[in-house]
């Protein structure tokens, strides 16, 4: 340490700080403070419980490659098609998009060195695994098997300890989500460098606003609902019992009032990435800023009213269906807006074809299909016919596959060298994107087909005349499985022996590309000074190569 | 270690790169507070529609005492002005003002809670007796539990202002948020009060 020159970039002692200069391999396995680490936590933890979600699914698949129940019972598929949906949202997509990307990656870009209560962070992380335990625990008891949405009576009478261990463990991960969201939105207030005004923070932290304030309005909610089920299950209550008096319609608008919000929580933080990924590899400025961040907002809003277009066949009165059919169609349109922000943003520039840009633009085309989808199911004539059919499983894979998925790929790809300082093998990841775009198109595209000749959804025997279409899925999902291969030698590989990273590899100008990679504790040795915005690419381009120098 | 003579511009980077930052639990816990109205909003919601949709509200051999929460009310509601009195004295350095209002205000909570369990026993129906028992139950164990936490956070300043010098009149931050969670706590109970009891006898 003894020097006898000072430099002038300022290798200021952590004198103060009782943290050791670089995190063990170990340290990532315990109870760590540092956002960074819990931000990795999510991520890899997730990932193993996608993988296992993603075997679920192949399972169901192999089943439905025949029309007759001969591969699993009847009764292991109902808990495997409602462990697989519960598992893709509540173990991967959420806690991967916002406790992974948005941990890891809010604090470098307001150039805070971390969330405003660390200790929360790991504790709203070290709510999770519990949750995944709980839920392949319940496999012992049967499993749940009232599909993720758990309506009663269904839930009520079916395995009940599966289903109450089901309820806890939604619990578990909502109580997470709650502490996560008030973290997230206090340090995006009060965090931010101080030379950062809201004008200049970048679009993901736009998106992770908006997505921490759905999660703090709607998940209490969900948890209401869940507790009054639980009663329901084990203490003999008539909450949702229609022979005691309850009513089960009020459970589908408890949960519902959570869970179409949690669309949203699924892809708005997906949107944020989205918005990081195309700027930089299209090297241009994103196109409307502000028409970003105020979709953001409004779908944030709006997404909090259109619940009840889920609910079209439960006896809905008529005025409800009007109400909800027209909300529904409102809170496309912001979704538009960010389509066209982020294909104006592509439009002329100069597109570096990566790995993390592949995903993206593979998002806009899945994302439109599975949009389309979604406004004409919001249509409650059209909703009415396909309701419960292959035409909703259709739909939802398109946004949550070719949207959730494809983004939290790219952002793996875009932000892998600065988490581990590594960079990822681009090749591989070509080969991976092919197989991935292939196989989600072969396995979610026929679907639409069977749903709109009336396949119903969530069954392991079907009428033989959807047997072709059901034989192309099938081979999808293998094509979709054989996909993740190719990742997870490029992953493995590359965190081990890839070539070593740069700070700023992709030359971004956001201020997370201004430190190591990866980051040292505390991100920072001195703060780092906005002196541009986030996405002014092409405009300065001397402002772009002084960041690059400024970081050596 | 050998020092070298710091040149002062280094010394105003490290000033204005200070690793702590303000404490911001005020307003951790008051977003925090936001989503729990929404959990309480939400078993309103459950309990008002229930009640839109029968004839009989709370329905016949389910009635509830109004004498005995009345009471309870008036007890928690002065509470919250008790406990404002323990953060007034603690804003002029007073240690031993906090503690004498703070725990007043923690037997006033309990007394609450005394009177809510001899309530349970002596309304002469349990949890699955209806729906409305359901509710009533359900609500106001939840809200109890409530009271139980911001007794528990009161108990916890206590112990801390034991130490001489951990609140000051200028450093009370737990201080502070005790008293917002508790003034949060006695709304709701206004709340649930109205809606259980009050609206029973409307009809």
């Amino acid at each position: 340490m003894a020097q006898a020159q000072i430099p002038v970039s300022g290798e200021l002692p952590l004198a103060v700080e009782h943290h050791p200069k670089a995190w063990k391999w170990y340290d990532y396995f315990t109870f760590n403070v540092d956002h960074k680490v819990i931000g990795i936590q999510y991520l890899v933890f997730s990932f193993v419980m996608y993988l296992l979600a993603g075997l679920m699914a192949v399972v169901m698949r192999t089943e439905l490659y025949t029309p007759d129940a001969d591969v699993i019972d009847p009764n292991l598929y109902n808990a495997l098609l409602t462990n697989h949906g519960t598992i893709m949202i509540f173990g991967w997509v959420v806690p991967a998009a916002i406790g992974g990307f948005g941990n890891f990656l809010v604090p470098l870009m307001i150039g805070a060195r971390d969330m405003a209560f660390p200790r929360l962070n790991a504790l709203a992380f070290w709510l999770v695994p519990p949750a995944g335990l709980l839920l392949l625990g319940s496999f012992l008891f049967g499993g749940a098997q009232a599909g993720w949405t758990a309506y009663p009576p269904l839930s009520v009478i079916t395995a009940k300890t599966a289903q109450s261990m089901w309820c806890l463990s939604i619990i578990l991960a909502g109580t997470s989500s709650i502490l996560g969201s008030v973290n997230f939105i206090v340090t995006m207030l009060k965090m931010r460098v101080p030379s950062m005004s809201w004008d200049k923070m970048p679009l993901f932290c736009w998106a992770m606003m908006a997505t921490s304030i759905l999660a703090l309005l709607s998940t209490p909610v969900l948890a209401i609902g869940l507790i009054l089920l639980l009663f329901d299950i084990n203490f003999g209550t008539g909450f949702f019992k229609p022979d005691a008096g309850g009513d089960v319609i009020i459970y589908q608008h408890l949960f519902w009032f959570y869970s179409h919000p949690a669309v949203y929580l699924m892809i708005l933080p997906i949107f944020g990435i989205m918005s990081e990924v195309i700027p930089v590899h299209a090297r241009k400025p994103i196109f409307g800023y502000k028409a970003i961040v105020g979709s953001s907002m409004v779908i944030c809003m709006v997404g909090l009213f259109v619940w009840v277009h889920h609910m079209f066949t439960s006896g809905t009165p008529p005025w409800m269906r009007m109400f909800f059919t027209v909300s529904t169609l409102i809170v496309a349109v912001p979704t538009g807006v960010k389509i066209f922000s982020w294909t104006a943003t592509l439009w002329g520039g100069k597109i570096r074809y990566t790995s993390a840009m592949l995903f993206a633009m593979g998002l806009l085309i899945m994302f439109v299909i599975g949009g389309l989808g979604g406004v004409t199911l919001g249509t409650a004539p059209v909703d009415i016919h396909v309701h419960d059919t292959y035409y909703v499983v259709a739909h939802f894979h398109y946004v949550l596959f070719g949207g959730s998925v494809f983004g939290l790929y790219a952002g793996i790809y875009h932000w892998f060298p600065k988490m581990t300082g590594r960079m990822l093998n681009e090749r591989l990841g070509k080969v991976h994107f092919v197989l991935t775009l292939i196989g989600a198109n072969l396995t979610f595209l026929p679907m639409h087909f069977l749903g709109t000749q009336g396949m119903p959804r969530r069954v392991a025997m079907y009428d033989p005349q959807f047997t072709q279409l059901n034989q192309i899925c099938t081979i999808g999902a293998f094509v979709l499985a054989f996909s993740v291969i190719p990742f997870l030698v490029n992953v493995i590989w590359s965190w081990g022996w890839g070539e070593k990273a740069s700070g700023n590899p992709w030359r971004a100008l956001t201020l997370e590309w201004t430190t190591d990679s990866p980051p040292m504790i505390e991100n920072w040795h001195r703060l780092p000074v906005v002196t541009h915005g986030p996405y002014d690419y092409g405009r300065h381009e001397d402002r772009e190569s002084a960041v690059t120098a400024s970081h050596g | 270690m050998t020092t070298a003579p710091t040149p002062p511009e280094l010394l105003l980077a490290e000033a204005s790169d200070d690793h702590a930052h303000h404490d911001y639990r005020i307003l951790g816990l008051l977003t925090f507070l936001v989503s729990e109205s929404l959990m309480f909003g939400a078993l309103f919601a459950v309990f008002l529609i229930f009640r839109g949709q029968f004839a009989e509200w709370p329905p016949a051999d389910t009635e509830v005492e109004l004498l005995l929460p009345a009471i309870n009310t008036v007890i928690l509601v002065a509470s919250s002005f008790v406990i404002h009195y323990g953060d007034v004295a603690i804003k002029k350095g007073n240690v031993v003002g906090l503690r004498r209002w703070y725990a007043l205000t923690a037997l006033m909570g309990a007394i609450f809670l005394a009177g809510q369990i001899y309530e349970y026993a002596t309304l002469g129906y349990g949890l699955t007796t209806n729906i409305f028992a359901s509710c009533f139950y359900v609500m106001t164990g939840f809200h109890g539990l409530h009271v139980l936490v911001g007794i528990g956070l009161i108990l916890g300043v206590l112990w801390r202002s034991r130490v001489p010098g951990h609140y000051t009149a200028q450093k009370h931050v737990g201080v502070a948020m005790a008293e917002i969670y508790w003034h949060f706590v006695d709304v709701i109970w206004v709340m649930l009060f109205v809606l259980i009891y009050v609206l029973a006898f409307v009809d």
